[in-house]
């Protein structure tokens, strides 16, 4: 009976976490499209619903109702698994996010390491898909977005370092508990910026977006989903773009920590500062996605190994030389 | 010279000059209109559905002189004719293909009564291929619903034509 109590327990707080992240997902679609459109001074969807909300929804719905196409050539079993793959990793990886100091599903003690283990992962389900389909658009899709998403982790795994070296531990909540008084993006703040560049990059977003780049490769990867599979594709897409705002909230502007610790401030309850900065960065990205024109492979692998990864390193060297040399190195 | 650039480049000048333009530019105002709620303005020459028009005392215009038939390029247009009682020429049978029509606008330039004419409609879509198949009742029927906005085009054409 009691194991039963903790087993229905679980599942709970798991769907208490995972429909909030689900519903949030189809608002960021909209805001996302919402934001692009008004850069553009266009309206965007405003029909289904008050201001377009539940346009996302109707999507959603009209995507189910549609025929699967399962090509004749692909390989059945990795074609399905691929966006199942895709959407699962997305969604995962909520676990350990920290809204507040006890509202956390999974406080593990290597939070981060879980982290960036399960978003490196995420390549696979664009690999799969790619490979599957037998085509050709697909393929060279699969390719670059594999090369891509490689590349930048690496960057983004040196980036976790400087900010590991100022916590000292690996657990999320520590990281967020170390920026109580100054948030790391105002000592790490270049690479902060080096971050936010390399989630664009690792989550396929403008002005990356060379896997789909749709002039040269029609929807790349997702070249041969219809239906239920597109939709898994596009909705783990923009989850692990949450996902990415999230771990840089986290990382470098102080998760659920208020930006001062005064009246006004301190009252708001803590999951809603960080969902304030999460959408933040998002509408960030969506900006972004208006304003930048497409990167050329060739320079895009230059920006990820010869400029962030050899900056991000003497960035280390220099965080280390001055926690050593102050004498400000945690835990002593 | 290419310091400069250097050091535009490492502080990203010209992409934080396109991002706060961008942001000003979602507090401008929209320059597109919300469609199925509000419409654009249409010119009186628009040659959208096509009409039969009426005389203002309810006999059709139409002589079936068959010159729009002879015109349409695309060979969109039937008519029929046999004389009435009263002696006068009308057609039996006027039938536009609304889906081979490509609305160039030359029956309504042909016709010497300004009998058919193409009007500002041009929400007309259907469910089925068949509804597109216009007959003549279809199409004085079209001519009655539209009659007042019809003249007033003309009539504000009537200096070009």
């Amino acid at each position: 009976m009691a194991e039963l109590f903790i087993f229905f327990d679980q599942i709970y707080r798991i769907l208490f976490l995972l429909i909030p992240v689900l519903v949030s997902v189809a608002m960021i679609v909209w805001l996302d499209r919402r934001v692009w459109a008004f850069v553009q001074k266009r309206r965007g969807p405003n029909v289904v619903g008050p201001f377009g909300l539940f346009q996302t929804l109707a999507d959603a719905l009209k995507y189910i109702f549609k025929e699967i196409i399962i090509p004749a050539s692909s390989n059945k079993v990795i074609f399905i698994l691929a966006p199942i793959v895709t959407m699962t990793l997305a969604l995962i990886a909520w676990a350990v996010i920290p809204f507040s100091e006890t509202f956390v599903l999974a406080d593990i003690n290597v939070g981060i390491l879980y982290l960036f283990a399960v978003s490196s992962l995420g390549v696979y389900g664009i690999i799969m898909g790619g490979w599957a389909s037998n085509s050709k658009y697909p393929f060279l899709g699969a390719i670059r977005s594999a090369a891509q998403m490689v590349s930048y982790e690496v960057s983004i795994g040196v980036i976790i370092i400087n900010v590991l070296l100022c916590v000292g531990s690996l657990n999320l909540s520590d990281i967020v508990l170390a920026q109580k008084d100054l948030w790391f993006v105002i000592p790490l703040f270049p690479m902060f910026i080096i971050f936010f560049i390399s989630a664009l990059a690792e989550t396929n977003r403008p002005p990356f977006d060379l896997p789909e780049a749709e002039a040269e490769l029609v929807a790349g990867y997702q070249t041969e989903y219809s239906g239920m599979m597109y939709a898994m594709f596009w909705l783990g897409e923009y989850a692990n773009i949450l996902l990415m705002c999230a771990m840089g909230s986290i990382l470098f502007l102080g998760g659920w920590l208020s930006p001062i610790d005064l009246f006004p401030f301190n009252v708001i309850p803590a999951p809603v500062w960080l969902i304030l900065k999460i959408l933040f960065l998002f509408i960030l990205f969506a900006l972004i996605k208006a304003i930048v024109p497409r990167y050329r492979y060739d320079q895009l692998m230059k920006l990820g190994w010869k400029i962030f990864l050899p900056f991000s390193l003497i960035y280390v060297v220099l965080t280390a030389s001055f926690l050593m040399y102050f004498d400000l190195l945690p835990g002593n | 010279m290419s310091l400069i650039r250097f050091f535009k480049t490492i502080f990203m000048i010209d992409f934080l000059t396109g991002l706060i333009m961008a942001i000003k530019e979602i507090f401008k105002p929209k320059k597109t209109i919300n469609y199925p709620f509000e419409k654009g303005s249409i010119s009186p020459r628009a040659r959208g559905e096509h009409a039969l028009r009426r005389y203002p005392n309810g006999e059709e215009r139409c002589i079936a002189c068959k010159l729009c038939e002879a015109v349409c390029p695309a060979q969109a247009i039937t008519i029929e004719s046999s004389e009435r009682e009263d002696g006068s020429r009308k057609t039996t049978r006027y039938d536009i293909d609304m889906l081979k029509c490509i609305y160039c606008g030359l029956c309504e330039q042909s016709c010497p009564v300004d009998a058919i004419v193409q009007g500002p409609n041009f929400e007309f879509a259907t469910e089925t291929r068949e509804e597109l198949y216009y007959n003549k009742e279809k199409l004085l029927e079209n001519g009655d619903r539209w009659e007042n906005i019809l003249a007033a085009n003309i009539n504000a054409d009537s200096s070009h034509r």
